[in-house]
């Protein structure tokens, strides 16, 4: 009997000596991840956007609460604690370990905390954590751009082992979704020994982390806040580049909301509030809103007409007010007709029959052709979620997409900018940024640097290309669009900018939402204020400034806001006029259209 | 011729020369014993004489004690009321069953307000004593008749059927082994062990609905321990890690990770074998052994050494009992029989089997003592 006793020893002791000894260093030993502290988002001039602040989180360990229902009782005289919340507090007791601290609440006051520590005594197992929680500091100018952080998800937690630290945030939204991998850091982790009941009984090794690096945008906070509030409470966006780097400047979207409520926290009814509103807040217009871009298009038709060398600028159309085709009219905007006009005056007049024609003799495949040069119906590349690649329809795809041929009232829908062209408000600030600038294929940026801070390595800009399409086609559109703005008849001539060193150039672009029916337009059609507001039209504006050597490409588009003319182009003004005096320096006497007159620029 | 009187009757021997007589190799292994015992629960207190050490001490040097005063009384007196003493713990584990306080969810304490006591611990003695008394009355003539063995038989079994009933399942396979023990020495035909064995295997399926559930468990868990890894199995999973990361040579004096990070239950009681294996290796497990081994090599020797049957079939029926206690626990700690409850005599914190075990050195001492005393195959009563 002993040497059953001898034998066993030797088979567990020498013969699996090992595997036990592995098991239990597997049963003391347990790794904590430690969370890498978050970078912050700054502005192109360093202001700082998005922070990390020190918050403060009650926890509960069930094991030292013991009755957890009379301690919650007693804990719900200092912060309430509702229903729902109560319920999944108990449920995560009853799921988790005993030692396992389960959040009671996130976000205390300090008048909490304060309160908290003295009851201690009374409330076992109940402790206040410090953490870091998101903070953005310019609130909801900024929270399209830069979004939001959140809890990861499920999805999200197999991929690194930080993301299941209780209260780890990752970012959901915009720049902070968009550039996680460089915000986040690495975390760090420390091996500690816990006794059978999961207790820490010494710490055997740390591993620091690295903190996530610091991501600077190419934005200006001053002219993003004021783009902002000029967009006001309309369902709108604005998109500004710098024409010759493709530096975005100012991207707003409205109406918005404060990021940090996701991060804080919001309540059902707060929720309710920002879904069921029907002009969006939750949605980055310029990347995401999708619009037949109308007049605008208008400018890819002649450059590809100048382009392929089918039209000159001489070609001439009389405009009746309408073009047949089949029993179909074709109507231009203006009643009555433009009569006869060449491409400039077609364009700054913005002539849909002009425009009919014109695209009739270049064919739709070159105009997509042109449009595609110009960046329209392709994802730009700018690093930030949901963004849209729109639609420039052909043939082809219209054939793929229906299995119907293509008519020639596509081909003058499409003239238009109507029918099935969709695109982003980011990709016309594209498009016209390319027009304008000598000739550079510029892509959009957001971010100015990632991944300076530890090293201190500042990156070269990188060489822009050439585009392909030639300085005498460029230099027509842009005098064209000159002409839009700063002639009498042009579209916009109401908004020009009068300051000669600031003047602008631009095109207009009104869509109709809804099809003017033939009984509508005998009838006399109704104006747009009169119309209910998912009736009315989107109004369009892109427009460049100075008209010498261009610096700036805007691009504003107001959701049901009536004409391109009368709502987009005067926020264009005023955006692109400050913008100019911002960055040059100099004193201004002009006012803006929204009637704030220009104090001080400094 | 006075020296040779008194050394074959003892009784009139004085005091003095009784102690001369003792075993002094026995005691120092006893005690040697004992301190790895106070070493092992200083450890799992983690470096501390309290909770454990401190009042293990005092409770050994009290039990030393009990040694002192049995081995130096009179062995006849022992003979004399082994009957008086069996009714005792016979009429104390009744009276468990009456009035029984729950205790480690089993009912096996009788409180007797200033102390607790086991009388199953104390009946594993008694039935001894009783079963020597009996059989040294008996001519191996009268053996051989199957109505002399049915009394001590039934002083074997309604114990154990008590015992069983609180539920006690180590104790009850002691006394029924212990008993089996003296009936082996005493000389009973080896028929009579064979149908015992063949009974209790038959016995098994049919005592199973009566176990509790826990000893089901046990039983099971030991079949495949893995099988409920959290619960039932967790005493014996955990104890085998400790035991296999002890390896050769052990994680060394207080380093047991399994026992100090509470890893291993019970790890002052019934797994302190696992712990010390952890600690010492199997070096330090052998070498336990070893010391255990040559205690029941003493008793053996006094058992052989002892003229009077009545001193023979004692000393044999007690090394078994402290044989079996050793084997018992060390076997199911390492997981060759399922977990049962019995300590390591003289090691594992507890005061009942501390007294119960140093009772039984006490009583080895006194046969060794009275080796040379010559008793008549007498009925105890006509002694008096």
């Amino acid at each position: 009997m002993l040497c059953l006793i001898g034998g066993q020893l030797y088979n567990l002791q020498v013969l699996q000596s090992q595997k036990y000894l592995r098991k239990a260093d597997e049963n003391r030993i347990s790794i904590r991840v430690l969370p890498p502290r978050r970078g912050r988002i700054l502005d192109r001039n360093g202001r700082v956007l998005a922070d990390n602040k020190v918050t403060y989180r009650l926890v509960l360990v069930a094991e030292q609460s013991g009755d957890v229902e009379r301690v919650l009782d007693a804990l719900s005289s200092i912060v309430s604690i509702s229903e729902t919340e109560r319920s999944r507090i108990l449920l995560d007791v009853r799921q988790r370990r005993s030692f396992i601290p389960v959040t009671i609440r996130r976000h205390l006051a300090w008048s909490e905390v304060a309160q908290i520590e003295m009851d201690a005594p009374y409330l076992p197992g109940v402790s206040v954590e410090a953490g870091e929680s998101r903070h953005y500091l310019m609130g909801s100018s900024f929270a399209h751009v830069i979004g939001y952080v959140g809890a990861a998800s499920k999805s999200d937690a197999l991929a690194d082992a930080v993301l299941e630290v209780p209260g780890f945030s990752v970012g959901k939204f915009g720049v902070e979704k968009g550039y996680e991998s460089s915000l986040r850091g690495r975390s760090g982790n420390i091996q500690v020994e816990v006794n059978a009941h999961g207790r820490v009984i010494r710490e055997l090794q740390r591993e620091e982390g690295v903190s996530g690096n610091d991501v600077l945008l190419t934005l200006d906070a001053t002219l993003q806040e004021f783009v902002a509030q000029r967009l006001g409470a309309e369902s709108a966006s604005a998109t500004l580049l710098d024409v010759k780097t493709g530096e975005c400047l100012a991207m707003v979207s409205t109406p918005s909301f404060d990021p940090n409520i996701f991060v804080e926290g919001f309540s059902e009814r707060q929720w309710k509030d920002i879904i069921s509103n029907r002009r969006s807040p939750l949605s980055n217009k310029a990347v995401s809103g999708l619009y037949p871009p109308g007049s605008v298009f208008k400018l890819v038709v002649a450059a590809a007409a100048l382009e392929y060398g089918v039209s000159n600028p001489r070609f001439e159309v009389d405009c009746e007010g309408h073009v047949q085709l089949g029993n179909r009219a074709f109507h231009c905007w203006k009643k009555g007709g433009h009569g006869i006009l060449g491409l400039s005056q077609a364009i700054a007049q913005s002539c849909d029959v002009y425009f009919y024609n014109l695209a009739l003799k270049v064919g739709v495949n070159r105009v997509a052709e042109m449009a595609r040069r110009l960046g329209l119906g392709e994802l730009s590349g700018l690093d930030l979620p949901g963004e849209k690649a729109g639609l420039i329809p052909t043939p082809d795809w219209k054939r793929a997409m229906y299995g119907d041929p293509w008519q020639k009232g596509d081909t003058f829908n499409t003239a238009i900018g109507q029918g099935y062209v969709l695109t982003t408000p980011l990709q016309l600030a594209i498009m016209t940024a390319r027009l304008v600038n000598g000739g550079l294929f510029i892509k959009p940026r957001l971010v100015k640097s990632s991944g300076t801070g530890h090293d201190g390595k500042v990156r070269s800009p990188e060489a822009v290309p050439k585009i392909e399409i030639s300085a005498e086609t460029l230099s027509v559109i842009k005098e064209s669009m000159f002409e839009a703005v700063n002639r009498v008849k042009g579209t916009a001539y109401k908004a020009r900018i009068k300051e000669v060193p600031y003047m602008m150039g631009g095109k207009t672009g009104t869509i109709q939402v809804r099809r003017i029916t033939a009984v509508e337009r005998a009838e006399g059609i109704v104006k747009n204020e009169d119309r209910p507001w998912e009736h009315r039209d989107h109004a369009l504006f892109v427009g460049y400034a100075p008209v010498e050597d261009p610096k700036y490409a805007v691009a504003v588009v107001v959701e049901h806001g009536g004409s391109g003319s009368s709502i987009a182009a005067p926020m264009a003004h005023d955006i692109l006029l400050r913008a100019q005096v911002m960055f040059s320096g100099y004193q201004s006497q002009a006012t803006f259209i929204d009637g704030c007159k220009v104090i001080d620029f400094s | 011729m006075v020296e040779l009187h008194s050394r074959l009757n003892p009784s009139r021997a004085n005091i003095l020369e009784k102690f001369t007589r003792m075993s002094w190799g026995l005691l120092i292994l006893i005690v040697l014993i004992a301190s790895i015992g106070f070493a092992m629960l200083y450890s799992a207190a983690g470096g501390d004489v309290d909770p454990w050490a401190k009042r293990q001490l005092i409770r050994f040097i009290c039990g030393l004690g009990l040694v002192f005063i049995v081995s130096l009384s009179d062995i006849r007196f022992w003979m004399r009321s082994a009957y008086f003493f069996y009714a005792a713990a016979l009429g104390a584990l009744i009276l468990v069953e009456v009035y029984g306080l729950i205790g480690m969810g089993a009912q096996r304490w009788l409180n007797l307000g200033w102390l607790q006591i086991q009388p199953s611990e104390i009946m594993k003695i008694a039935l001894i004593l009783v079963l020597a008394a009996y059989f040294h009355g008996r001519t191996l003539e009268e053996l051989k008749k199957i109505r002399y063995m049915l009394v001590p038989l039934a002083m074997v079994v309604v114990p154990m059927v008590l015992v069983l009933r609180q539920p006690d399942l180590g104790t009850a396979v002691m006394l029924g082994l212990g008993g089996a023990a003296v009936f082996f020495v005493a000389g009973a035909a080896l028929r009579y062990f064979a149908i015992g064995v063949a009974m209790a295997l038959a016995g098994i399926p049919a005592a199973w609905p009566f176990l509790e559930i826990y000893q089901q468990e046990r039983i099971l868990t030991f079949l495949n321990p893995d099988a409920d890894p959290l619960g039932a199995g967790y005493h014996i999973i955990q104890s085998k890690i400790a035991l296999g990361s002890g390896g050769l040579l052990g994680r060394g004096y207080m380093q047991g990770t399994q026992s100090h990070l509470n890893f291993l239950p019970e790890h002052q009681t019934d797994f302190i074998f696992t712990m010390l294996a952890e600690e010492f290796g199997m070096v330090g497990a052998l070498a336990l052994i070893g010391l255990y081994t040559a205690i029941f090599i003493y008793g053996l020797i006094i058992s052989a050494r002892c003229s009077n049957h009545f001193g023979r079939l004692l000393a044999a029926g007690l090394t078994t009992t402290l044989f079996l206690y050793v084997y018992i626990n060390i076997a199911m700690v390492i997981g060759i029989i399922p977990v049962v409850g019995v300590p390591l005599p003289l090691i594992s914190y507890g005061g009942s089997a501390m007294m119960t075990v140093l009772f039984a050195v006490g009583l080895l001492m006194c046969v060794f003592v009275h080796r040379d005393a010559q008793i008549g195959r007498v009925k105890a009563r006509e002694l008096w």
